[in-house]
């Protein structure tokens, strides 16, 4: 597997949250940005009624597409390609992107326009594009800023979550054609965006986009956005490439409807999206002429084998656990050093390239078990659960190894254990002198346990374990 | 009722008082408490950590340790959560066997002094404790219990957490103690010593801040002095 994937972090965790942490403005950012979003998607997922049954039922859905995944393929591509549409198959990244920059190369096409898409950015589709000589066009207002900017989101949906306006009207200022406003009013960049993005729009051939759903019975892709650029996408071109992981599908078209009401709600904590397109093929003098649909595998069969981390796959990529995660919350997104930040990301990434890819192995360490994503997933992924499989699946220190296993053999034997209780109160006998000065916890304690005083005092064994006053007022009679 | 207690590992060696208050407290209701000498730890440690093998080997034998008894009570929201997930044992937290098992909301404690109270994550979300400990904590005779703000939020502490990705534990653990400092309590309240560890050595730096406490000493407080 690729180490320059954008879903293998090229630096371990710990150390690009040290970094990220040290940004005051960027957490005073993240901040704000997931309290207000975290607050108002609790709020309209309390109105509604049905919604944990709903949960249930999505989940289920999608482990049937999970169990079913190449049965539902061979329906999907029979009715898309029924439809008009050409539909491809692509194992990894590297296909993928081939397949795309043939096709953007038979329409002789220059440039592209893209909805913002998760799985494009998996794959490194703009750089395989630019590398071509092809000039791909985010006209997602956020993800057009990233790309300005030369920089990779931050956030699944908020992905210029760590820009602030004045940042945003100097980047437009440097970097977008034509821009000429003053202000940094969001409406007025807003409309300098929508301009610029306008004369792109009439201009171009070819479109890519991505599928929130792939509806197996009807051959029909479903793509859910706020701002109105995707559906400029996905009339004006001539011709639409579509890159859709396979697990997006969905079995039934009246599966769609539980999906439409759990996405929104859990990523914009809006009660509905404003605009959601489904599109089924291709109409004769209307729309593009030429659909194709690149079905996108790059390890996703191979992590519905697991019978624990397939639940992965069933990700809508709403964001919510990222909008709760407390780590995510301080460290940022791109400390996960990849397009698939927070809990999610955690855990989709290191099974998507296997955990000897890069620092993946350093992912599923990334998060304290406090279980806030497993609650907010609309699709109820155990998220929590499936860190610890990975934990106890994916490579570890042979010190830390070591050090468990002594642990595990002193503690299974009660005259061990109780050997050990009174060697570490002896042990620490002289530091309780030293803690005394500060009400009985250390201050500084020498290694290992220095990486825990680094940030807090450390306890110290009892003077008495809790056994031994057992046994005295207890047991001696 | 034949309620035994699991006092856990870290409370085992480190604070033995939360385990000393639980017996206390229930031999004060009248309940006999047996404590099985085989127990140590109940693998949750390994498990988070990435060891199966050696955490199956811990919940067998607490499984062991523990047959044979009705009940079984342990001051820790995560453990009971693990033995519940890992094992058959009929594993209750405190406030759970006080307020579901033995009825009981007022234990007849006497605490005066303000205490605010954290839920930690395991009390919240694995075993949805709820306002159990709060009800158990507003009969308790003096005691004036205020407000944690973001009292959801996660102290990171985590286990291994701490230590593998200290920058994010200590920045998650300044704003738990700045939250904590800000409610003017005397003591911050806790179901969990593994928490109470983190976020009191937290406190322990900033004059003036909450005291840690397991909430079953408060509820073993009689006021008399010990």
């Amino acid at each position: 597997m690729s180490r320059d994937l954008p879903i293998v972090a090229i630096t371990p965790f710990p150390v690009a949250a040290a970094h990220e942490l040290g940004d005051a403005q960027l957490r005073a950012n993240l901040g704000r940005a997931t309290r207000t979003i975290r607050d108002k998607r609790a709020r309209v997922v309390a109105e509604v009624a049905d919604w944990e049954p709903m949960r249930d039922r999505a989940a289920a859905v999608k482990d049937e597409v999970l169990d079913n995944l190449a049965e539902l393929l061979a329906r999907f591509e029979a009715a898309a390609v029924a439809a008009g549409a050409t539909v491809h198959h692509a194992t990894d990244a590297a296909h993928a992107n081939a397949i795309v920059t043939e096709l953007v190369r038979a329409q002789r096409a220059e440039s592209v326009v893209k909805i913002k898409s998760m799985a494009t950015q998996e794959i490194g589709l703009n750089e395989a594009l630019e590398a071509a000589g092809v000039t791909p066009i985010e006209t997602d207002l956020a993800e057009l800023i990233v790309q300005l900017a030369d920089d990779t989101p931050s956030h699944i949906l908020v992905p210029a979550i760590h820009y602030n306006r004045s940042q945003i009207r100097e980047l437009f200022a440097r970097r977008m054609p034509g821009f000429t406003a003053t202000s940094d009013e969001p409406a007025v960049l807003a409309g300098a965006a929508r301009e610029y993005l306008r004369r792109t729009f009439l201009a171009a051939k070819v479109a890519v986009c991505g599928a929130n759903f792939a509806i197996a019975e009807t051959g029909s892709l479903v793509i859910v956005e706020s701002e109105g650029n995707g559906r400029m996408c996905l009339t004006l071109p001539e011709t639409l490439i579509a890159v859709v992981g396979v697990e997006k599908l969905l079995p039934r078209f009246a599966d769609l409807g539980d999906f439409l009401r759990l996405l929104p709600r859990s990523s914009t904590g809006e009660r509905m999206n404003p605009y959601t397109s489904i599109f089924t093929g291709v109409t004769p003098g209307d729309g593009p002429q030429r659909l194709h649909i690149v079905l996108l595998d790059n390890g996703r069969t191979q992590v519905a084998q697991d019978p624990v981390g397939r639940a992965a796959l069933r990700c809508i990529r709403c964001s919510a656990c990222l909008n709760v995660c407390p780590v995510y919350e301080r460290a940022g997104g791109h400390a996960y050093g990849s397009v698939y930040p927070g809990p999610i990301g955690a855990i989709l990434s290191p099974q998507l390239t296997g955990q000897d890819a890069g620092f993946n192995k350093t992912l599923p360490y990334a998060s304290t078990l406090c279980g806030a994503c497993y609650d907010v997933c609309p699709v109820k992924i155990n998220i929590p659960e499936i860190l610890v499989h990975l934990r106890q699946t994916g490579p570890k220190p042979a010190a830390e190894r070591a050090a468990m296993s002594t642990l595990s053999w002193v503690m299974r034997d009660r005259r061990r254990w109780r050997i050990a209780l009174r060697a570490a109160r002896s042990g620490s006998a002289p530091l309780r002198l030293i803690a005394r000065r500060h009400g009985g916890t250390l201050r500084r304690a020498p290694w290992p346990l220095s990486a825990w005083t680094a940030h807090r005092d450390a306890p110290l064994p009892a003077a008495e374990s809790f056994r031994d006053w057992w046994r005295r007022t207890h047991e001696s009679s | 009722m034949r309620i035994a207690l699991f006092v856990t590992c870290l409370n085992d060696a480190l604070f033995p008082q939360a385990g000393i208050a639980t017996v206390t407290l229930l031999e004060r209701l009248g309940h006999t408490v047996a404590f099985p000498a085989a127990q140590s730890c109940c693998g949750q440690m390994h498990a988070n950590t990435g060891y199966a093998a050696p955490a199956r080997q811990l919940e067998r034998l607490t499984e062991a340790a523990f047959a044979g008894h009705d009940v079984i009570v342990s001051p820790s929201g995560s453990c009971v959560a693990h033995l519940r997930a890992h094992t058959g044992l009929p594993a209750y937290e405190l406030s759970e066997l006080l307020v579901d098992v033995l009825g009981v909301t007022d234990v007849g404690a006497t605490f005066p002094h303000r205490v605010t109270y954290h839920p930690t994550c395991h009390g919240l979300r694995a075993l949805r404790l709820g306002d159990r400990p709060a009800t158990l904590l507003r009969a308790v005779k003096g005691l004036e219990l205020i407000d944690l703000p973001e009292p959801e939020q996660c102290c990171g502490f985590g286990g291994t957490f701490a230590l593998k990705n200290a920058a994010v534990s200590g920045a998650m653990l300044a704003d738990k103690c700045a939250n904590a400092a800000a409610t003017g309590a005397e003591y911050l309240a806790a179901a969990d010593n593994s928490c109470l560890a983190h976020i009191g050595g937290g406190l322990a730096r900033r004059p003036g801040a909450p005291r840690p406490i397991h909430y079953a000493e408060i509820l073993a407080s009689t006021g008399a002095p010990s």
